[in-house]
């Protein structure tokens, strides 16, 4: 039996650079072999070898204190979506640990790259219940895509290049490397190497031709084709190739909120959003449409809805690279199981040339009468207060649709969403899958770090404001520039929406008693204001998008507005209320 | 990861889920938390060296419908240590379990029955102590069971029935897989 010496992996030709290097080094150098120039981190007694040595590295490595690894994480995802490169972050072992794992269960289920590095008692004492120990493997790993733990120096280069490789690769995910400290601390040659295969995983399958082909065909036969995309077209960098294929076949298009932004708003095909707070149009016409084409996206339940009432009476294409989700939730016509820019290129020469005129018309017919009955209160209120909605129109008009927008989770997020006139891709960053509350200030504060040049504005509601309010000393002390939004109900809003409509308006525990929250900036050196009157709200926008350096600005919002329109959990996409 | 030809249907039925790995600390637990999530109970895991070196086979059973047993194999397919994945039902596989019984030696001493007994199940005696013999029994579920009740009588000090071993009926072997699964590196 000589296979198993066949398939081993293949090693690069290039010749590997050596030198003696504790482990801790050993640590960074690799950072520095993948390019990293910046962590989100923690100290801590396990992972103070690593801390250590950072202190020569600090030129290339820039590191920022974060104050708590759990907004380390989200730093570190912010960063990822915005860069496309894996956040890299650091925590002790224990508690800094477990503090990540909300962050990275995050990362997981919204397929973002993220390298997490933890420190771990010595390992004589693994398993004595030492102090700060916690089995950081056992924990994360239902929410990691890949990890392993490190007893000796010699495998950190290789632990960390697989690291990147399998957070980076196919579909993206976490990874966790953690350390024992007498690893950190042992000396070893250094000697790095890229890994580029792996020969138990296959993260792009291979383009099947007759998949495409089938594609093509049940495509050019629709009459009522209906696109729906998900991440999938953003993380494979196929937005381009994405927008050449639904032009030329003239197929309408509605994103999940972790697509939106791969498609410019206005863009004519552009039908808006899916799901249960998507546009009314997307909803109904998925139960209308003849042919679904699904592309990079994984038919989340808040996009579906009751599945026994989704899309029957349609043909459906599910271009996707992970297997995994191939008829897991929605049972497929035709699976593309591929890459989806490299789908979306064998398929646009195989697409003819159509525009469905009246069948895109009919979407946008869908919108004015949600335009009429929702939105246009929302964006242009009739009444004295504050919309959520109008704040978002104003912010969107002073930043020309050319800012990231980082949400948070709930009402407002929804509202930023669906309001936000998005003109570049990779402009909106927020927490789809796990619908993780904490995420936005953090999130924000990584995608600025990323992004220096780009305005980055953090929508937020005073509920998940208050989660991770502790970055804010992270902010100041780094003076990262985001403009925080705080859309303030003084409700945990969507939780209180929903006890209205569904429990009776039994507003149990969702009314909050804020802090003065412009009070709390100033005492971290943030400047900021307050906004309760229309007549005040664009200029405060403005004061606050022209100021250099963070900023805070408080938006008093209507107290029990409901965000529609909606899909109530469990009900059919057809069955979308308007109020 | 595929999936045994022409055999679709709702019914819950016991499948055996293969998974060939690279030997990896803390794969297992990947694995089983696979199932422990979608509160599936796993009735028999087992895990060994398979016919290449290095790769280790686990044999899992399982019942379920088809399409629950279908995403388990994806999901297992998926975790990066994982070379492949692949489910039969019963009727594909040959399987083997083991059983261990220990009775006291009295009972041997009191007749000829136990003896006839491990004769007629095709049984055999592992070890005799004076106080104790050990019988073992390979053979199905049902099999290991029956000699179970029968030896129940002479008073059963200790049993241990080992998880299922199984070996699909088709002829494709491992290194055509793997071989395969290598080839479809881009």
């Amino acid at each position: 039996m000589s296979v198993a010496v066949e398939i081993k992996e293949k090693e690069p030709k290039t010749e590997p650079k050596k030198m003696l290097v504790t482990g801790a080094q050993g640590v960074l150098l690799s950072l520095l072999e993948e390019g990293v120039d910046t962590i989100f981190g923690y100290p801590g007694g396990a992972i103070m070898p690593i801390y250590d040595a950072l202190y020569d590295f600090s030129e290339q490595l820039k590191h920022y204190l974060v104050r708590h690894e759990q907004g380390g994480a989200h730093a570190a995802q912010g960063y990822a979506r915005i860069t496309g490169k894996p956040g890299v972050c650091f925590a002790t072992s224990g508690p800094g640990a477990t503090n990540l794992i909300t962050g990275i269960a995050d990362a997981q289920i919204d397929s973002t790259p993220m390298v997490c590095i933890t420190g771990q008692v010595f390992s004589h004492l693994l398993g004595t219940d030492a102090f700060q120990e916690t089995d950081v493997l056992g924990v994360t790993m239902p929410v990691t895509k890949w990890s392993y733990q490190v007893t000796r120096a010699e495998e950190i280069p290789e632990a960390i290049a697989k690291a990147f490789y399998i957070a980076t690769s196919g579909r993206p995910g976490p990874v966790l490397i953690d350390i024992t400290k007498d690893a950190q601390n042992a000396t070893f040659e250094f000697n790095y190497k890229k890994w580029k295969k792996i020969t138990s995983y296959i993260p792009v399958p291979k383009l099947k031709l007759a998949e495409v082909e089938a594609a093509a065909e049940l495509i050019n036969q629709a009459k009522k084709p209906f696109v729906i995309w998900g991440q999938g077209v953003l993380l494979s960098h196929a937005e381009e190739d994405f927008k050449a294929f639904i032009e030329k076949a003239g197929l309408p298009a509605a994103w999940t909120i972790l697509g939106l932004s791969g498609l410019e708003t206005e863009h004519p095909l552009n039908v808006g959003m899916l799901g249960m707070h998507g546009n009314y149009g997307p909803n109904l016409k998925t139960n209308e449409c003849d042919v679904l084409i699904a592309i990079g996206m994984r038919f989340d339940d808040r996009v579906t809805g009751d599945l026994k009432r989704y899309a029957k009476q349609a043909k459906i294409i599910h271009i996707e690279i992970d297997p995994a989700e191939i008829n897991k939730n929605v049972r497929v016509d035709v699976a593309v199981n591929a890459d989806a820019k490299e789908a979306l290129q064998a398929l646009l020469p195989l697409v003819e040339q159509r525009e469905h005129k009246e069948w895109v018309q009919s979407f946008f017919d869908a919108y004015k009468i949600e335009f009429d009955k929702v939105i246009r209160e929302q964006l242009y209120p009739s009444t004295p207060g504050l919309q959520m909605g109008e704040a978002v129109r104003i912010i969107s008009e002073l930043t020309e649709g050319k800012a990231v927008l980082v949400t948070d989770v709930g009402q407002h997020q929804m509202v930023g969403m669906r309001y936000y006139n998005f003109k570049e891709t990779r402009s909106n960053i927020t927490s789809g899958g796990l619908g993780t509350m904490g995420f936005c200030l953090p999130a924000a504060m990584g995608a600025k770090v990323g992004a220096p040049d780009r305005q980055v504005i953090a929508v937020i509601g005073d509920g998940g404001f208050q989660m991770t309010i502790q970055e804010l000393g992270c902010i100041f002390q780094y003076q990262i520039g985001v403009k925080i939004v705080i859309l303030n109900n003084n409700f945990l809003g969507m939780v209180r929406q929903w006890q209205q409509l569904f429990h009776q308006k039994r507003y149990s525990f969702t009314e909050m008693v804020n802090p003065d929250f412009v009070g709390i900036a100033k005492a971290y050196g943030i400047a900021g204001s307050k906004v309760t009157e229309r007549e005040y709200l664009q200029g405060q926008i403005k004061e606050m998008l022209e100021h250099d350096g963070p900023y805070l600005l408080e938006v008093v919002v209507e107290k029990e507005e409901n965000v529609f329109p909606m899909v109530p959990a469990g009900d059919s996409v057809a069955n979308i209320r308007l109020d | 990861m595929d999936t045994a030809p022409n055999y679709s249907d709702s019914e819950e039925r016991n499948y055996t889920i293969f998974a060939f790995t690279e030997n990896k600390v803390g794969l297992l637990n990947r694995i089983v938390i696979i199932f422990t999530r979608r509160h599936i109970n796993i009735e028999s895991l087992t895990a060994s060296e398979s016919e290449v070196p290095g790769v280790y086979r686990y044999t899992i059973i399982i019942r379920a419908r088809y399409e629950q047993v279908e995403k388990l194999v994806k999901q297992i397919s998926k975790q990066v240590d994982v070379l492949r994945a692949s489910f039969y039902p019963e009727d594909e596989t040959v399987f083997q379990e083991m059983a261990l019984y220990k009775i006291p030696m009295t009972s041997l001493i009191s007749g000829h029955e136990v003896e006839k007994i491990v004769r007629d199940s095709y049984a055999r005696i592992l070890t005799v102590d004076p106080q104790y013999i050990i019988i073992e029994k390979t053979g199905h579920l049902e099999e290991t069971k029956a000699l179970f009740e029968q030896l129940k009588p002479f008073g059963i000090l200790q049993f241990s029935r080992s998880g299922r071993v199984a070996i699909t009926k088709h002829m494709k072997d491992l290194s055509t897989y793997l071989r395969e699964q290598a080839e479809a590196h881009l």
